[in-house]
């Protein structure tokens, strides 16, 4: 399992990799250890799935994507049955369901936004459901970044 | 409690101008930077590009806000943060700014943005969200921000996650269809 080093390791590069020559051994050089010991734990943490990736998070809508959260009122005894249509479509990235009367959250990500209404205009179609769409208007933080 | 520097606002993104190199970057770099020696070079290699091309292309995408962040991504669920809450309040427009900035520099908050209001059936236009190991830590760390951002009059509700599908999904892109992305941070 991780070790404490491994917590200190994973908190240093959540915050980003240097951009140097070497920043491997430049990381290792900072916690004590050899690059040749960092390397082997990062490879670890990433075998044992503690890291999901290691590399860039992109702001894709300046790639050209398009994206909303959408929430729904599902009833109960329907929650399966619309979870299996919403999750039919390739375009929904992910879907949680919460505790609330808005019990579903999906997000859509597609190639333009006239897809991002044609794909919520077809799930209310075929569920019944009206769909609330939520793009997102500012950001004031967004990080993902969380002490281990 | 860690507090982080205040972040400027940032609108929706328009669309930006990437040429063949950048984007050839992008594409090889999502799978991960190089677990070697010389990353940069290794990756320069790939592209016929030299480290210092490589370097000073990442440092434009990071300025440019392309890349929003260039460093490892935690498995929360797996690390123990197994609540997650969505907080939603509905704030006078006018203070929208200024609370999204205020709750968005607690380390214990992962976004923090404006959306639009479904008036009448929903009326809350600031989401936040917060990741802790239990419902207790995230509650408490609601308490937090509601005493030290003076949200204490501001109508708000906290949705917790109970299921979760399709955590990763593909986001499309015109260059690269498969270009995954944390999923968290879309929307």
């Amino acid at each position: 399992m991780m070790d404490e080093l491994d917590r200190k390791i994973i908190n240093d590069l959540q915050a980003g990799f240097p951009l140097t020559e070497q920043p491997y051994a430049e990381v290792a050089a900072r916690h004590g250890i050899t690059e040749s010991e960092l390397l082997s734990r990062l490879q670890q943490l990433l075998d044992n799935k503690t890291l999901s990736r290691f590399g860039p998070m992109y702001d894709a809508e300046k790639l050209g994507g398009a994206f909303t959260l959408a929430a729904m009122q599902v009833p109960e005894q329907d929650f399966d049955k619309v979870a299996e249509v919403v999750n039919s479509y390739a375009e929904v990235a992910h879907n949680y369901q919460r505790d609330h009367q808005f019990n579903m959250w999906y997000v859509l990500a597609t190639e333009t936004p006239d897809q991002i209404n044609l794909v919520n205009r077809d799930i209310e179609k075929r569920t019944g459901l009206k769909v609330f769409s939520m793009p997102k208007l500012t950001e004031y933080y967004i990080g993902l970044q969380l002490p281990v | 409690m860690k507090v982080r520097n205040r972040r400027p606002d940032l609108p929706v993104s328009s669309h930006v101008k990437l040429d063949k190199q950048d984007k050839a970057l992008i594409t090889l770099i999502q799978a991960g930077l190089p677990l070697s020696s010389t990353p940069y070079t290794d990756l320069g290699h790939d592209l016929g590009m030299t480290e210092r091309e490589v370097i000073e292309r990442l440092k434009h995408l990071m300025q440019d806000n392309i890349i929003k962040r260039f460093g490892v991504v935690v498995r929360h669920h797996e690390l123990g943060y197994r609540s997650n809450a969505m907080t939603v309040w509905n704030v006078p427009d006018e203070q929208v700014s200024e609370l999204g900035h205020c709750i968005g520099q607690f380390d214990f908050v992962t976004l923090s943005y404006r959306r639009p209001r479904r008036l009448p059936d929903w009326p809350y236009n600031l989401f936040t969200m917060i990741h802790g190991q239990n419902r207790g830590h995230v509650l408490k760390n609601i308490q937090f921000l509601i005493e030290r951002c003076n949200l204490d009059r501001v109508e708000h509700q906290v949705l917790f996650s109970t299921r979760r599908f399709k955590q990763r999904g593909a986001i499309y892109h015109p260059f690269n269809k498969g270009l995954s992305d944390d999923p968290q941070t879309a929307g």
